[in-house]
């Protein structure tokens, strides 16, 4: 980690290269459990990004004071606090989106990219670098659920965010938008960004190839 | 014909999977004409159609896949043709499609094709088009009314499973009630498992055992008299689900013992699922449970000692 | 609760609310530590023993603490803190009284922590205002229907390891389709209780 990392390269490092939900496969309880709407998981997205950014800071901050060997549990202690924050937040402020994903919101304290990012990231960089990386990760985290969370409500329920787009007479495949179709979906989504990174690579290897 | 194609381990010759497909095809016969004699134009459609589509399905995904096309194999065409004996007559034609790429795509193909998927194709598409549209799925209309007793509205009957005793164990055995295209006529799936019988193509231990253990079980946890078990045997799909599809070699058990196991197993979930679940018909679940547990079952030691593990399962 | 009572709670939370299948609690060790039978036996029983005893302690410190001093909102964080401290105390406690568990189950106890099987039942079992008794059932049961599900996975995922998948399926990809599957299947124990 001596080598100098810029803000730009480690904040889009979570949008693509490291996707944490298709690239690193990490949080995956969340990433099924509330894409049932392009909504859900924008939102569930924006309050672990929050989350992230937060602890990421903090802990960045304190990871000289932090004793090596009760690392872990004083993460977790930090990452709680700031789930906290937004549990009560969501419940003032937006009560329905709460509703919605329910249990989920305290176990955001569980996912593991939040953890991961900490104990890989934040306790080894200083505090802007890791709230880029907290960022960027988040970002990523985002743009996975909502896009999964898009494909699963138009297949399931023919709207997207709620306006219907394939009309009244679809019919819509209701599995989609049940437990198995989250694994469903997200298998096969996972499969095709693996296709398309690999031809992606296989093309640019060939560029790289002519050049050289 | 080129059919240099590698199978999977216990099918060494890709002649075999041939010829056995074709004698599946052949027991299938005798159900598919009751079915569209039965219930008319709207079934043979339906047969059509998804036959039709798993070959279409499997061609396009070899063409894709950069593999071999080997539709000749007749295994699609199998697919296809149970997938559309558990579809009701009425069933659109959209659905019928979905279900047959479902089928050989998603729950085959992906898997690494015949030999290697886990689950039943064809049964495995039904519990998702289920899942997805249960009201196509459990419409029972436009049976051939002629079939029926007097009374009894033809157009959109009660099941048997959904009204027990509104039918005779005899109008049940020559399939003169709603369902299934496939599934209404024992005779016909009778005459099918003779003709596999007789070449061999099945044993006899899954289908007897997993019927008789339909009967004990719902003579046992429903406590029924042996006239409502004998037709709760001969209602719904459970005759055709034991011939014809938990049979099938790639997703039952290979030891005989196991094989009991599963068969009894199957017969179990059936009837919980048939007196306390909220389907009418746990056929295809039952048998997709256990095809999940094989793998399992096929680990167990080869005595009676699995017996214990089956019932902590159920 | 009646023995019939008691029982119909286990074929609810083992069957038709399967934590993997039903819930989506606890996917990630579902997903990660499935793919040798005997290692996913491991684990489902270390989840089972952790299940079960944080779900005890975490409805004796809700009711008897964090209620009195009206700090529930804490709850969170406190069944965090007592979850990470049980999986701490009963690694140290095996490895003294049984060597033998504790190498089976040991590399899996830390793990436990993180697990969102766990913190989910001690909320569950708080939102659903159970007793202390059905609580304690709750995440023994719940963690048996976890322990089903994973090692019908591994079997199924022992099964593909010679199949002639897609590249780009091999992997997370087919062990995610594998468990959609089954959780179609699952299914036909909808309404079961």
């Amino acid at each position: 980690m001596s080598e100098k990392k810029s803000v730009g390269t480690v904040f889009f490092n979570g949008i693509i290269p490291e996707n944490p939900t298709f690239r690193l496969v990490l949080g995956t309880c969340p990433t099924l459990a509330v894409t049932t709407s392009a909504l859900n998981g924008l939102g569930m997205g924006a309050a672990a990004t929050f989350v992230l950014v937060c602890s990421n800071i903090a802990i960045s901050l304190l990871r000289k004071f932090i004793p090596d060997q009760v690392r872990i549990p004083a993460f977790i202690v930090v990452i709680c606090t700031f789930v906290t924050m937004v549990q009560l937040l969501m419940k003032a402020f937006l009560p329905a989106l709460d509703e919605s994903l329910g249990i989920f919101i305290p176990l955001i304290v569980v996912n593991c990219i939040i953890l991961a990012r900490a104990e890989a990231f934040a306790s080894k960089n200083g505090p802007v670098l890791s709230a880029a990386d907290g960022l960027g990760m988040g970002i990523g985290f985002t743009l996975a659920l909502t896009l999964m969370g898009a494909i699963r409500e138009l297949i399931g329920n023919g709207s997207v965010f709620g306006f219907n787009l394939l009309g009244g007479s679809y019919e819509p495949m209701l599995l989609i938008v049940l437990a198995s179709g989250g694994f469903l979906t997200f298998g096969l989504l996972m499969g095709l960004v693996n296709l398309a990174v690999k031809k992606f690579e296989s093309k640019h290897a060939d560029k790289e190839g002519q050049a050289a | 014909m080129s059919l240099r194609i590698s199978t999977a381990p216990h099918m060494h010759n890709p002649l075999t999977t041939q010829r056995l497909m074709q004698y599946v095809c052949i027991a299938l016969l005798p159900t598919a004409a009751w079915g569209v004699y039965a219930f008319g134009l709207p079934a043979l459609l339906v047969l059509g159609i998804s036959m039709a589509g798993s070959v279409l399905a499997e061609f396009v995904w070899q063409k894709i896949a950069k593999q071999p096309v080997r539709i000749n194999d007749f295994s699609a065409l199998v697919t296809g043709l149970i997938l559309g004996l558990n579809l009701p007559a009425t069933a659109p034609w959209w659905m019928v499609l979905i279900g047959a790429f479902f089928a050989v795509i998603i729950v085959k193909q992906l898997f690494g094709g015949l030999g290697d998927n886990f689950l039943n194709p064809a049964l495995a598409a039904r519990a998702v088009l289920l899942a997805s549209w249960p009201v196509h799925m459990t419409a029972s209309a436009c049976v051939n009314p002629t079939f029926f007793q007097a009374g009894v509205d033809a157009v959109s009957t009660a099941t048997p499973l959904g009204a027990p005793g509104s039918y005779t164990l005899m109008q049940l055995f020559l399939g003169q009630c709603p369902g299934a295209i496939g599934e209404v006529s024992k005779a016909a799936i009778l005459v099918g498992l003779l003709f596999l019988l007789v070449t061999k193509v099945i044993s006899w231990r899954i289908p007897v055992i997993m019927t008789a253990s339909v009967f004990c079980c719902t003579l046992l946890i429903g406590g029924a008299t042996p006239e409502a078990a004998l037709a709760a045997v001969l209602s719904g799909g459970v005759l055709f689900g034991a011939v014809f599809m938990a049979t099938d070699y790639v997703t039952s058990p290979i030891t005989p013992w196991g094989q009991v196991i599963y068969a009894v197993g199957i017969g179990l979930i059936i009837t919980l699922i048939r007196q306390f679940g909220s389907y009418p018909e746990g056929v295809t679940y039952g048998i997709l449970l256990m095809n999940i547990a094989t793998p399992l079952i096929d680990r167990l030691p080869r005595k009676i000692y699995g017996i214990k593990k089956e019932a902590k399962k159920a | 609760m009646s023995i019939t009572e008691i029982l119909l709670f286990m074929v609810s939370c083992i069957l038709t609310h399967n934590f993997i299948f039903n819930r989506f609690l606890g996917c990630c060790p579902f997903l990660g530590v499935s793919s040798k039978v005997e290692t996913s036996v491991s684990m489902g029983l270390a989840v089972t023993f952790v299940m079960t005893i944080a779900s005890l302690f975490c409805w004796l410190i809700y009711n008897f603490l964090l209620i009195p001093l009206e700090l529930t909102y804490m709850n969170t964080i406190a069944f965090i803190l007592v979850i990470a401290a049980l999986v701490q105390f009963v690694e140290m406690f095996l490895k003294k009284s049984s060597p033998t568990l504790y190498s089976a189950l040991g590399i899996y106890l830390p793990l436990i922590t993180t697990n969102c099987a766990v913190l989910g039942v001690a909320t569950l079992n708080m939102n659903n205002n159970y007793g202390l008794l059905q609580s304690v059932l709750n995440g023994t049961f719940s963690a048996l229907g976890f322990l089903l599900a994973i090692v019908l996975m591994a079997g199924v995922r022992e099964r593909l390891e010679s199949s002639k998948i897609p590249a780009c399926m091999k992997g997370f990809p087919i062990t995610l389709v594998s468990a959609g599957l089954m959780a179609v299947a699952f299914m036909g124990f909808n309404g079961l209780v």
